[in-house]
């Protein structure tokens, strides 16, 4: 687990200092954090605090991977080279690259996105010919990126290279460019984001519902959509939610 | 003789006859225009509920006379949820999630998940090899029980109901050693994080060998009566054509891939669980049609054969554990499959119960809350029978995914369903969609 040093721990667990206040959601952090895309309330699993009492009211912001410092290894140096060289705009066109796991993530903003797409297709040295979908993530803690369209996509030619491509919207403007002219497969895929995420792809040919009723309310798949619970046919009972149900974990 | 009650009465009086003529206004022109124009344009409704659409699968299909001008995919009808309830539970119990998705394949659906928990832990090269093993023993019987399916119900779907006892048949064979081994015949849950859920059973590299020239045979009994068979022939050939330039637009992968002539197959071009070391052909064809996906799936089959007896040869001679080292991941219960099915082993539960309050605590600890992941998102892929199976995972640092998303090859190779049906006849539908071979719990997952 990536550690960062915890904005507020004092040397005797004080549960006011750790109890969010309606003003600041969060400590404020005495330094940048890397990535705070999310965070979590709860009561144990501190990594780094004494507390083990379970009654501090956790509130831990989650770093995940930072950007990474180049030399990022494997093929993954040559290819940022060749796509920064053949964007049009490749000052704005790449926000960070996170080489972790082995895995190479570009996060680029929306507006770059068909741009990268169309590169990282047709560029011979890249040549990812195959893309593998589209999904949505929300992160309602990332303030203005709520909403993270991931793309994943394989190069056969490069014997079977594969790269992740990340964008955000945020959730009051929830548009993101449909990328089905270059990626006809995206169809389904977008239509599956817009339908769980109500991310809305724009120039999407038909971006209609696919998995849920057309008439269904909200996206599901949004971490602020209420789960409801289970009506059972006995006198005053009822299953709660499951995120509201007794639980031994944070 | 009496006279027929339903018969129109000759030479009837409209104006007396006690019912009105739905006639009038600019309706006579209307007809006359339809008439003119000699069109049979009709919308067919086939599905939800249709014996050859592989579950609930709803086709909208526009035709003109017989040939289909616009065909149109409604899914959903299954969509229960299963990637929002998995980040509600433990990773341990994602497993038994995904299994249900194509439940066709769960093995290999469990699989993929597995490794994508393994990747973000960072222990995929601590699962013992016994355990790889294992999983690649079960991926392979898996796949043939898929393609088995594939094949046999897509021969039930045109008249030969053979075809589908033959390979339900054999199939059973593989869903029995399944139960030896899991206790259940579907939706296993029976790949873990670290490893797998349990040894397998002491004769049950003894029943696969007997069982495993049983099921070479009823291939080869599948393959004399289709192969040569020219109605078979005469109704896959040519159908459902889908070239490498639509395969790769569409994102279409396995047997219809390689249909295609491209021998893409991740088990040798991104290998895991130690593929790279079997001896195995990529089977491809250059057909492109539906045919050419079934010699491709028999061929498969064959190939599966060969790597699941490698792997009894290796099974038997590779002991150890079948679980990572590591006990704050490792699966504390012991199962074991007793005369009224799977349950805990009594033994471990009295040397729990007896032993250590610390372990005691361990294990309820493990199994309540579950094992902490280090924040970060990985992809996972792995070669399935109906294509490329991914599992997009992202942690927060918790005991349960903040995020899981399954790319189910089942779901994108739908799309290719107006792409193989547009201007052909509808009979060969049917055809078509056999050829993708989708599980419509994978598609609406």
């Amino acid at each position: 687990m990536s550690k960062r040093p915890k904005p507020q721990a004092p040397s005797t667990p004080d549960p006011q200092a750790l109890q969010p206040t309606p003003g600041n959601p969060t400590p404020a952090p005495t330094t940048q954090p890397p990535d705070p895309l999310i965070t979590r309330h709860g009561m144990f699993g501190a990594p780094d605090t004494p507390d083990t009492s379970g009654f501090g009211g956790l509130v831990e912001p989650i770093d995940m991977p930072g950007p990474s410092p180049r030399p990022y290894g494997e093929w993954f140096d040559q290819a940022i080279d060749q796509l920064t060289e053949h964007l049009q705009d490749p000052a704005t066109a790449i926000e960070k690259v996170v080489v972790d796991r082995g895995e190479l993530t570009v996060y680029v903003p929306r507006t770059s996105l068909l741009d990268v797409l169309k590169t990282l297709r047709d560029q011979p040295k890249l040549r990812f010919e195959l893309s593998l979908g589209v999904t949505g993530v929300h992160y309602p803690a990332d303030a203005g990126r709520e909403l993270h369209a991931v793309y994943h996509l394989v190069s056969i030619t490069h014997g079977a290279r594969s790269i992740r491509l990340e964008t955000t919207a945020p959730s009051e403007d929830p548009h993101i460019p449909s990328s089905t002219a270059i990626y006809p497969t995206h169809d389904w895929h977008e239509r599956e984001a817009y339908d769980l995420f109500g991310i809305v792809f724009d120039g999407h040919p038909a971006l209609a519902r696919i998995l849920l009723p057309n008439d269904w309310d909200g996206h599901p798949g949004r971490k602020d959509y209420p789960l409801g619970g289970v009506n059972v046919q006995f006198h005053g009972s009822s299953v709660p939610p499951a995120d509201e149900r007794r639980r031994y974990y944070p | 003789m009496t006279p027929n009650p339903l018969a129109p009465a000759p030479d009837v009086d409209f104006d007396d006859a006690g019912f009105v003529a739905a006639a009038g206004g600019d309706w006579y022109d209307v007809a006359d225009e339809i008439a003119r124009l000699k069109e049979e344009h009709v919308v067919v409704n086939m599905g939800p509920q249709h014996p050859s659409t592989h579950g609930v699968l709803r086709l909208i299909l526009e035709l003109s006379g017989e040939i289909i001008s616009e065909t149109r995919v409604g899914i959903g009808y299954l969509h229960t949820g299963i990637e929002k309830t998995m980040e509600y539970r433990t990773w341990t119990q994602g497993v038994a999630l995904t299994t249900r998705m194509d439940y066709v394949a769960s093995m290999c659906n469990e699989l993929t998940y597995v490794l994508a928990v393994e990747k973000l832990l960072g222990i995929t090269d601590s699962v013992p090899p016994r355990a790889q093993l294992i999983r690649v023993l079960m991926a392979e019987l898996t796949r043939v029980a898929s393609h088995l399916i594939a094949v046999g119900t897509g021969g039930n779907e045109l008249g030969g109901t053979t075809l589908m006892t033959v390979a339900f048949r054999e199939r059973e064979h593989i869903m029995r050693f399944f139960e030896m081994v899991s206790g259940q015949r579907m939706n296993n849950a029976y790949l873990r994080v670290g490893g797998v859920a349990q040894d397998l059973p002491p004769d049950a590299l003894s029943f696969l060998r007997g069982v495993f020239d049983k099921i070479l045979r009823g291939v080869s009994d599948l393959e004399d009566l289709l192969m040569a068979n020219p109605i078979y022939r005469r109704r896959l050939r040519g159908i459902g054509y889908l070239d490498l330039t639509g395969c790769m637009a569409l994102g279409i992968t396995g047997p219809m891939l390689r249909a295609t002539g491209l021998p893409y197959d991740l088990r040798r071009d991104m290998p895991y669980c130690g593929y790279e070391t079997f001896d195995f052909d990529v089977i491809t064809q250059d057909t492109c049609d539906a045919w050419g996906r079934f010699i491709v799936r028999m061929g498969e089959v064959r190939q599966s054969m060969r790597i699941i007896a490698q792997c009894i040869e290796r099974l038997e001679e590779t002991p150890g554990p079948v679980m990572v080292a590591d006990k704050h991941i490792a699966w504390p219960s012991q199962l074991s499959v007793g005369p009224d099915g799977q349950g805990q082993n009594p033994e471990h539960v009295r040397e729990l119960l007896s032993g250590s309050m610390e372990a005691l605590i361990h294990h309820l600890k493990l199994v309540t809350e579950g094992f902490r992941v280090p924040p970060g998102q990985v992809f996972a892929q792995t070669e399935h029978p109906k294509g490329t199976h991914g599992v997009f995972l992202v942690s927060d640092g918790g005991p349960r995914p903040f995020r899981a998303h399954v790319r189910e090859p089942s779901f994108n190779n739908l799309q290719a369903m107006a792409a193989l049906c547009n201007g052909g006849s509808i009979s060969d539908v049917i055809v078509a969609l056999a050829s993708i071979d989708p599980v419509l719990g994978g598609v609406d997952r």
